[in-house]
């Protein structure tokens, strides 16, 4: 209802103030996201709130941008997502689109945006691909990717002790580059990998590869998996007493949202990385409030932090080159510094790679715990050029060495 | 041989252990489909959302209404099965007298249905359902740390299979049962009821998919989608297993849980493709299925 | 006998046994219709969908094959669509081979697959030939998630080039794709319609309606299930490896299950053993995940009442009510 509200009164702002103006720039975004699989919850409608919200705190219709929200549903396949965004540029109109999770339908997008010369702002989707060797100049990936989770959790945690590693990876191939990567870092500081198992995919008993990963011995169980994987092989290593034993569970794709649905008996003691928490300063907090009341509760993703943020950033863009082409407004969101209550300040790399801090967080005990979304314990910070890939070692041909 | 691939017999044997556990949930599942099979010839593709219906109305309990887990083991088979019921009579009973594909493609569209309906409620993430502080905790065996509550599955889940096992092969309604299987218009004329069978046998084996569903919901992942995956699994368990007894179907369902979970030590890829392969095998040599009566 | 399109329930079938000349005439009209939407369909709706749509239509097509005049349901017709869309990808981005080359060698390898699988399915019948096909093509599944070198794993095959047609015409804008697809796709029914009313098709239609009196008459009923079965995956791999050259993408979507369930819904709300039936099934299906993917979830609950009221209320479908209310044949 209170939506609808400050939609109504947005709409009449535009409606009074666009006579007085003289040039309107109207721009629409494209919100393509899972609202029905297993990202719904991380992504989904709560990423098209965060783009309202982006768009209400931007003032855009007092500065004489007019901003329309369409959103749709990929079902987490490329060739839905594909259908979807190829009429949004061909049909509709859409400028650009935003969010994106699940890698193969964000390289998908990213590679029509590029031949529509439109604009996609990545929050979603976690492959480094999408700056690596299949960036393009209309894509920025802006809240984290698996380069930086594995810098994140695979460094962090060798630095603090956990010298000893054991993979469970999901049997495919995002499973697969989440342990390269990670592997890679815990070697390079100094750490060793036991062993590994590849699990199927998807899979619900993990207890046989946690027995595996209990004989190892190992001081840390690195998760490469994501989603209901996850979710399951967390449960069944705390019902099976791995970190009572005194090994430590790291996620290397771990959401608030699968905490959340783990609940706090089961999550405890989970090592993760993320760009953005709700709880860590006023802003954030202000900011997750306001969120919150939009979406029945909830608190937002990381992912839904990043569309709000990304939105900003493109609209500022727009502001100061006064148009939409996207090659003008792309080439200024990478000149400008980024900066905005949630993500602090930070830039953008000629392959489209967003720069801030990322976190390392532990999940509470539920004793711990003050209430409900009270769920990490900050252990380390990242700086965005710590965290993300160093351009030097980038594939992406638009990167000239 | 006693060290396999570097696996001590010892561990082996805690593997071997899983593999009966989750051989259970198989059994309990195939069970069910079984003996809607039996009686009304319907493949029930909606036994993978009544299994997760199961899981969500012992989230309910507990969410809304506090009852604890060991009452909903009993509560949510009874509603769900009350569900069941209620399917049967105001929608598989019109197609009854259709060609049987027909109850396939209608309780696939249910299946679409519920889970549709519950995605939107819940999402997809899945919700936290804690293990009874009962049965929380372990044994150490020497071999493995063996969880209470996987203890608890194995010993529930052969009770209920035997207990369904000697209802429907020694009892007087069970002796009805086989009879409308066999010939539901004689068993008719000799003043049993059938249709009001049919509806409680569907019931029951709903109900059967939704205890497996409170078993699981301690240890896996409660979500809309944890009955569509395994549905298909488990049809191939009762490919191979061929249908045709309810011992068929509870052997082979922990027998393949036993194959699966000896194939995730030693060749873990392959662990959910191996009862697919064994599925063409057996197809190749017993085309009816390990306990099937040839077509 | 369990043979779905058999039941008195589907009139549509049992009109379609009779054959008259009145019924020829309007298939040939309905033919020269369907080719002037075709012509026209690009200029008005948008090219994409409109190929998305075919691509759709030929799929179920295929299927109706086997399940309206072969009598037999398949729960897998998704691998042979995926692995056809895979190997046509695969080929035109790895082995820079013209789109007509990719799609050929993509509707052989499901001709090939179609071979093994049916082979084995068809040693069963009516839910057990079901759950066999659903199964079988749950294998081809494992296999495309689990060699990430030929599938691209769950990222798939992207960015795949659409080429030149024989190496001169170049088919990057829709609207030139579309001449090929639309022609892809009316040759295909074209085919199918000759199939079907072929001395070969009466005779599967004979061995559905009642196989063991066909197998007395001397035919050998396992070939000639097997031949169907075989032609329904090649012209099954047809669409799924032109889909993969529209789209310039073959993923781990079009081997799901749930593709394998689309396409029996697709065929079941056109009207099941019905010739015109599924092109209007995949057109109802397709718009409907179209414009109602803003809805989300809902979008499944919505293709489940579907389901659920077709098999109810409606087990003829859109085109079989259509042939019963005109008699005549569809």
């Amino acid at each position: 209802m209170k939506l609808k509200a400050i939609l109504a009164t947005t709409a009449l702002a535009a409606l009074m103030a666009s006579p007085a103006l003289a040039q309107q720039i109207s721009v629409k975004a494209g919100v393509l996201n899972d609202r029905s699989g297993l990202y719904a919850d991380l992504s989904g409608e709560g990423s098209v709130i965060a783009a309202r919200m982006a768009v209400e705190d931007f003032k855009a219709a007092e500065k004489g941008i007019k901003v329309e929200i369409v959103s749709a549903d990929h079902q987490n396949k490329p060739d839905v997502g594909s259908t979807i965004a190829r009429q949004w540029y061909d049909q509709d109109g859409v400028d650009l689109i935003l969010d994106v999770p699940t890698s193969s339908v964000a390289l998908a997008v990213s590679q029509i945006t590029k031949e529509k010369n439109k604009i996609l702002i990545n929050s979603g989707a976690g492959t480094s691909d999408l700056t690596g060797k299949a960036c393009s100049p209309n894509t920025i990936h802006w809240t984290y990717d698996t380069y930086a989770l594995a810098q994140g959790t695979g460094g962090a945690m060798v630095k603090a002790g956990g010298d000893t590693w054991f993979f469970m990876t999901a049997d495919y191939a995002f499973g697969h580059a989440l342990e390269r990567d990670t592997s890679a870092v815990v070697t390079k500081a100094g750490g060793k990998v036991l062993g590994t198992v590849r699990t199927p995919f998807p899979g619900t008993d993990f207890s046989s590869f946690l027995l595996q990963a209990q004989a190892s011995k190992a001081k840390v169980i690195g998760l490469a998996n994501a989603g209901g994987d996850l979710i399951n092989s967390v449960k069944q290593a705390s019902e099976f007493g791995i970190t009572q034993g005194g090994q430590k569970l790291a996620g290397l794709l771990t959401f608030i949202s699968d905490v959340h649905a783990l609940g706090l008996q089961a999550a405890q003691g989970l090592v993760l990385t993320e760009s953005f928490y709700w709880d860590r300063d006023d802003q954030t907090r202000a900011w997750s409030e306001r969120f919150a009341k939009l979406n029945g509760g909830k608190k937002p993703s990381m992912v839904q932090a990043g569309v709000y943020s990304g939105l900003l950033h493109y609209l500022k863009a727009v502001e100061a080159t006064k148009g939409k082409d996207a090659a003008t407004v792309m080439a200024k969101m990478k000149e400008m510094p980024t900066e905005d209550p949630i993500f602090g300040k930070g830039s953008i790399r000629i392959n489209g790679r967003k720069l801030h801090d990322m976190y390392l967080y532990e999940v509470k005990k539920p004793s711990e715990s003050k209430g409900p979304w009270d769920y990490y314990k900050q252990i380390a910070v990242l700086s965005g050029e710590q965290a993300f890939q160093p351009l030097s070692e980038s594939e992406c041909p638009l990167v000239k060495k | 041989m006693f060290e396999l691939l570097g696996i001590p017999p010892q561990a082996l044997f805690g593997q071997v252990l899983l593999g009966l556990i989750n051989g259970s949930f198989y059994a309990i599942l195939s069970l069910g489909l079984a003996v809607i099979f039996g009686l009304l010839n319907i493949i029930n593709f909606t036994h993978g959302a009544q299994y997760m219906m199961g899981a969500f109305v012992a989230w309910m309990c507990l969410n809304y209404l506090g009852i604890n887990y060991w009452v909903a083991l009993v509560l949510a088979p009874i509603i769900v099965g009350a569900t069941g019921i209620a399917i049967e009579r105001l929608l598989l009973k019109r197609i009854a007298h259709l060609d049987h594909l027909y109850g396939l493609l209608l309780t696939f569209g249910l299946a679409l249905i519920i889970q549709g309906l519950f995605r939107n409620q819940y999402g997809s993430s899945g919700l936290p359902y804690a293990i009874p502080p009962q049965l929380a905790g372990g044994q150490n065996l020497g071999f493995m740390f063996l969880p209470n509550y996987r203890a608890w599955v194995i010993v529930a889940s052969l009770v209920v299979c035997l207990g369904t096992w000697f209802l429907i092969e020694k009892t007087k309604l069970g002796a009805y049962l086989r009879a409308a299987t066999e010939n539901p218009t004689l068993t008719q004329a000799f003043g049993i009821n059938v249709p009001l069978l049919v509806t409680l046998t569907y019931g029951f084996g709903v109900a059967l998919a939704a205890f497996a569903g409170v078993l699981a919901a301690p240890i896996y992942s409660v979500n809309p989608n944890m009955g569509g995956d395994l549905i298909i699994v488990v049809f191939a368990v009762v490919v191979i297993g061929g249908m045709g007894s309810i011992m068929g179907a509870i052997v082979t369902g922990f027998s393949l849980g036993l194959i699966e979970g000896l194939t995730k030590v030693f060749y873990p890829e392959a662990a959910a493709t191996v009862i697919f392969i064994i599925m063409v095998l057996v197809l190749l040599v017993k085309p009816a299925g390990l306990f099937g009566r040839p077509a | 006998m369990t043979n779905l399109a058999s039941t008195t329930d589907t009139p549509a079938a049992a009109v379609l046994t009779e054959t008259d000349d009145g019924a020829a005439r309007l298939h040939r009209n309905l033919f020269i219709a369907i080719a002037a939407v075709l012509v026209v369909a690009p200029f008005v709706a948008y090219p994409v969908f409109v190929m998305k749509v075919l691509c759709f239509a030929l799929f179920a097509l295929a299927f109706n094959l086997l399940l309206g005049y072969g009598g037999l349901l398949s729960f897998g017709h998704a691998a042979y669509f995926g692995m056809a869309s895979y190997v046509s990808a695969y080929t035109a981005k790895n082995w820079g081979l013209t789109p007509e080359l990719a799609i050929l060698l993509g509707t052989a390898v499901a001709a090939v697959l179609g071979t093994v699988f049916g082979a084995l399915a068809i040693r069963r019948q009516g839910i057990y030939f079901a759950m066999i096909t659903l199964a079988l093509a749950q294998m081809v599944f494992f296999f495309s998630l689990q060699t990430p070198r030929f599938t691209g794993g769950e990222d798939g095959i992207q960015a795949v080039p659409r080429g030149k047609l024989f190496g001169l015409v170049s088919l990057a804008d829709d609207r030139v794709l579309y001449w090929l697809v639309a022609a892809i796709f009316m040759g295909g029914l074209l085919l199918i319609y000759r199939i079907i009313h072929s001395p070969f098709g009466q005779v599967c239609k004979a061995i559905r309606d009642n196989e063991p009196r066909a197998i007395s008459l001397g035919y050998r009923a396992n070939q000639y299930k097997l031949m169907v079965f075989v032609l329904s995956a090649t012209l099954a791999g047809l669409a799924g490896a032109t889909k993969a050259i529209v789209f310039q993408l073959a993923s781990l979507t079009d081997v799901y299950w749930t593709m394998s369930g689309e396409v029996v819904l697709m065929t079941l709300v056109g009207g099941l053993g019905t010739v015109f039936g599924p092109i209007v099934g995949a057109i109802v299906i397709v718009a409907m995940q179209n414009y109602l993917a803003t809805l989300g979830a809902w979008v499944t609950v919505v293709q489940g009442v579907v389901f659920v009221v077709c098999v109810l209320l409606f087990r003829e479908g859109i085109v079989g009510v259509i042939a019963k209310a005109i008699k005549k044949p569809l």
